[in-house]
């Protein structure tokens, strides 16, 4: 049995066999981890996230690139915005927080420089920033820290848009985005999206909190900036995030542990995208997946499932929700089966539910009409 | 998703083709619909790239913005845009007839019959999908408030005369898209997938080209391949073969194809504008406008395959029967176009950013009452649907195998027919539960009295007939059913009450704000900053 000490190198090892020889790591980022969290039964997403696989050069060696890509148009929007926001020394920043979060009025703020060498060197970097700033009893701004989070056994690198120290000591992270925020609201699934993502940044962030003492206050709310209607002022709203935070701990906490996954692999299995196509299907066909077509905008990987799943004739590939109407029944042929009366206990309600359901169907769109 | 419907995917998946959800048309459609295909520029806010507009299909007007962050380029479109939009409205804004309406005198406080107008048909909006009723509504807000020349001389960047007009009839149809059941502003997609069940997810038929490759798939091949190559497939350029229908614009598209084109566009503008003499200022300009036509000549390559693909589901949907109450749920859609219409007659100002109370709960209180109005209308005008509630224990169809008379206990008896249906349904019938069946387009009600066990396959029911028959002692003829009948009762209602009539907004009581007070007679304009765009 491994030494404790050794169990964390040994994994290392084993995951980067699994990335392939030469194959550098795909970082986590919060997005990914948010994504990951909103399908903590996914063995696969979890494991090659973990093993660091690009998942989007996967897809395209398995044949089934991914759609995602970034308009360079949203790209520079995005950028100028920031730039923008975080100008003069964040002093438009500091004074959003201010107006929805209180304190006193930030006149003078520091922000301290975060350069280090590798992310572990940012992050150490940043949580000494932290300290500092918590004990100076000033404003702080810092712009893009470096934070680390434990996913399912390997760490995470996350890096917010920025975080705010107050003076009373309270930290709060800041999610800026360029969607508009028209009247005062915004389109609910970007804002749900920030919020999931401003949630794995406050676990982060609770992480280094608890290591000082006294603890500092991570707030719960924290400050979405976009540019007010039409114009590219900033507004912003506070936003709480506490139900994300515990959805997102609480599926974090289910993944399974990547090292189990892996411990289930047969021997000899490797994601690198160089491997001939057959290979590598095989590969990631030995990790189990569960598809859902909400998968198709938050994997990479989603169009290879989607098609696997549509060849098993899985019915999750048409939703979540026919899942939880068909019981037992999981494939198309055995619930068309079922509801024709060629297979299936007559006594299972599910079964007696469908035939009564594809009854009425045939009646309404053959029979006559009823009334 | 009831079963039904579930069943209906999964035959899809094993057909390779789309299977019908619905039997008859539950949504109108006009003669002549203004279509609509907006394009938009990504990360900007309200910054069209380009539109195909227009009531003619072989025949549709390209719009385009060559450098979507220019302000005058983009005013210059929403101008070109009111051109088409406002005088299709004005011509279903001339046409009234007059239609009686109850109102509520203010000196009597008395409910009376008042004469007014009702425009005899309304204009009709078609647009490709969800996200484009929400850029419509987008587009409103971003020109509802602005001010012309005429209303502000002085301030800078003032919008073309009939623009703000245009963000108020835009808001509106992007207002009256949220009533359930309303058809002056449709998203294609969303009326096909209420008629289709396609064997993907409902989250996949948002795409437009893939839920047609369901229900019409090209000849030889299935739906599944159809709408897969619809999604997926690109050409040697890497652009995808089926544009998205936007109004948000492909990544691909935008790296490889539009930002070269703009950039083109920019650098012939600059030069031009350097342009030393009249000769050179010549040549330039021709650049110019080669650089312009090749923007026009991307933007039609994108929009017009959305264009052909919406007037092709607008044939689908007309050939199907349309439902025995659309017409009423239009009526209502006259009501609101004409109230619009008198509205900005009157010089009313723009609608504000945000409703007061009374306003938003009045529009809460509509959109509940006609989503139930209309799952009530398409059960009743679609047997198909009427299965799905049939499955769901809130209706009940089978043979009156009995009728006895019988009398109410009053002074004045009046009848009360107990009825029997046998039905293979399992209703949720408790004790005097009402349920309801049409009779001459008028519900009928009827009460739950006693279950008198199985026969067969079915249940027996005896129902009390309450009403709709007439003032005599004997019913008239027709209103009871009759032995061997063919019977459907629901247990919902057929037709929807009005809620408790609200206080007028001046009379808002403090825990929901107090009155909203003066309004200023037009709200502020958006603050003008230096350049809209980033």
């Amino acid at each position: 049995m491994p030494a404790p000490a050794t169990r964390g190198t040994a994994l290392r090892q084993r995951l980067a066999e699994l990335r392939g020889p030469a194959v550098p790591p795909q970082p986590l980022d919060a997005r990914a981890l948010a994504a990951l969290a909103s399908n903590p039964g996914c063995k696969r997403r979890a494991l090659l996230d973990g093993a660091g696989v690009n998942k989007a050069t996967l897809a395209s060696a398995l044949g089934s690139p991914s759609a995602f890509g970034q308009s360079q148009f949203a790209f520079m929007r995005g950028n100028a915005f920031e730039a923008r926001v975080k100008a003069d020394g964040g002093a438009e920043l500091l004074r959003l927080v201010h107006e929805r979060m209180g304190g006193p009025a930030p006149d003078e703020a520091r922000v301290p420089d975060l350069a280090a060498v590798g992310p572990e060197g940012r992050t150490a970097r940043t949580a000494l920033a932290l300290r500092e700033a918590t004990e100076s009893g000033g404003w702080t701004l810092l712009d893009h820290p470096m934070l680390a989070l434990d996913v399912a056994g390997s760490s995470a690198f996350l890096e917010p848009d920025a975080v705010v120290v107050h003076p009373d000591g309270g930290w709060t992270v800041v999610e800026i985005k360029s969607f508009p925020m028209v009247d005062g609201s915004a389109d609910p699934a970007k804002v749900g999206a920030a919020a999931r993502q401003a949630a794995v940044y406050v676990l982060a962030l609770e992480e280094v909190a608890a290591r000082l003492h006294p603890a500092p206050a991570v707030h719960h709310r924290i400050l979405l900036v976009c540019p007010k209607d039409f114009s590219n002022l900033p507004t912003a709203s506070a936003v709480d995030i506490r139900k994300q935070r515990s959805v997102t701990r609480r599926q974090l906490a289910r993944l399974t542990r990547i090292e189990d996954i892996a411990d289930d692999l047969p021997p000899g299995i490797c994601f690198s995208p160089d491997l001939p196509p057959t290979e590598l299907s095989a590969a990631v066909e030995s990790v189990p997946a569960a598809y859902a077509p909400e998968c198709l905008s938050a994997c990479e990987l989603a169009f290879h499932c989607r098609e696997r799943a549509r060849e098993r004739g899985a019915v999750t590939a048409l939703g979540r929700a026919l899942r939880g109407e068909l019981g037992g029944l999981t494939t198309v042929d055995s619930v068309l089966s079922a509801a024709h009366g060629e297979s299936g206990d007559p006594e299972d309600p599910a079964v007696r539910a469908l035939r009564r359901a594809a009854e009425l169907r045939r009646e309404a769109l053959g029979g006559p009409g009823c009334h | 998703m009831s079963l039904i419907s579930a069943l209906a995917r999964l035959e899809a998946v094993q057909t390779g083709r789309a299977q019908p959800a619905a039997t008859a048309r539950h949504r109108h459609l006009s003669d002549r619909p203004l279509v609509l295909v907006p394009l938009t520029t990504a990360g900007e806010a309200g910054a069209p790239l380009g539109a195909l507009v227009g009531t003619d299909r072989d025949a549709p007007r390209l719009l385009v913005v060559p450098q979507p962050r220019d302000r005058d380029l983009r005013f210059a479109f929403l101008a070109e845009l009111a051109d088409v939009v406002l005088p299709y409205i004005d011509t279903y804004a001339e046409a009234a007839e007059s239609a009686e309406r109850n109102e509520t005198d203010p000196e009597t406080g008395k409910r009376v019959k008042v004469e007014v107008e009702l425009c005899s048909d309304a204009p009709q909006l078609i647009v490709p999908s969800r996200a484009g009723v929400d850029y419509v509504r987008l587009l409103g807000r971003s020109m509802r408030f602005r001010r012309t020349a005429e209303q502000e001389p002085e301030a800078p960047h003032p919008a073309p005369p009939r623009v703000p007009l245009l963000g108020r009839w835009l808001t509106h149809y992007g207002e009256r898209a949220r009533v359930p059941g309303s058809s002056l502003l449709l998203a294609l997609t969303e009326v096909l997938s209420r008629h289709w069940a396609t064997g993907q997810s409902s989250l996949e038929d948002q795409h437009l080209g893939a839920l047609l490759a369901w229900i019409d798939p090209p000849d030889g091949t299935s739906g599944a391949e159809a709408a897969l190559s619809a999604e997926l497939a690109r050409d040697e350029r890497g652009q995808l073969r089926c544009p998205p229908a936007g109004p948000a614009t492909d990544p691909a598209f935008d790296n490889k194809l539009l930002a070269p084109a703009i950039e083109r566009y920019d650098r012939a503008r600059t030069r031009l504008a350097a342009a030393e003499d009249g000769l050179q200022a010549d040549d330039r300009l021709a650049e110019l406008t080669a650089a312009e036509h090749g923007i026009r000549a991307l933007v039609e390559s994108r929009t017009r395959p959305t264009w052909d693909a919406v007037w092709r589901g607008i044939d689908l949907l007309r050939a199907l029967p349309e439902g025995a109450h659309v017409a009423d749920r239009w009526t209502r859609d006259r009501w609101s176009f004409t109230g619009h219409r008198d509205r900005v007659t009157a010089g009313e100002p723009p609608q504000p950013r945000h409703d007061d109370a009374v306003t938003a709960a009045n529009k809460l209180a509509t959109r509940e009452r006609e989503q139930a109005r209309l799952e009530a209308q398409e059960a009743l005008d679609d047997p198909l649907i009427m299965a799905g509630r049939r499955l769901a224990g809130e209706a009940f169809a089978g043979e009156v195998i009995d009728v006895v008379m019988a009398y109410s206990d009053s002074k004045r008896p009046s009848p009360r027919p107990l009825v029997t249906v046998r039905t293979e349904d399992r209703p949720h019938l408790g004790e005097r539960t009402k349920v309801y069946r049409q009779l001459g387009g008028k519900p009928q009600a009827a009460e739950f009295v006693r279950y008198e066990g199985q026969e067969g396959a079915g249940a027996l029911f005896v129902l009390r007939i309450l009403d709709k028959m007439g003032r005599g002692k004997e019913p008239e003829a027709g209103s009871v059913p009759e032995k061997g009948d063919h019977v459907c009762f629901t247990l919902f209602e057929h037709e929807q009450r009005g809620g408790a009539k609200l206080p007028d907004p001046e009379e808002t009581p403090w825990t929901h704000g107090g009155p909203p007070g003066e309004r200023t007679e037009s709200p502020l304009p958006d603050p003008v900053t230096e350049e809209d765009a980033l």
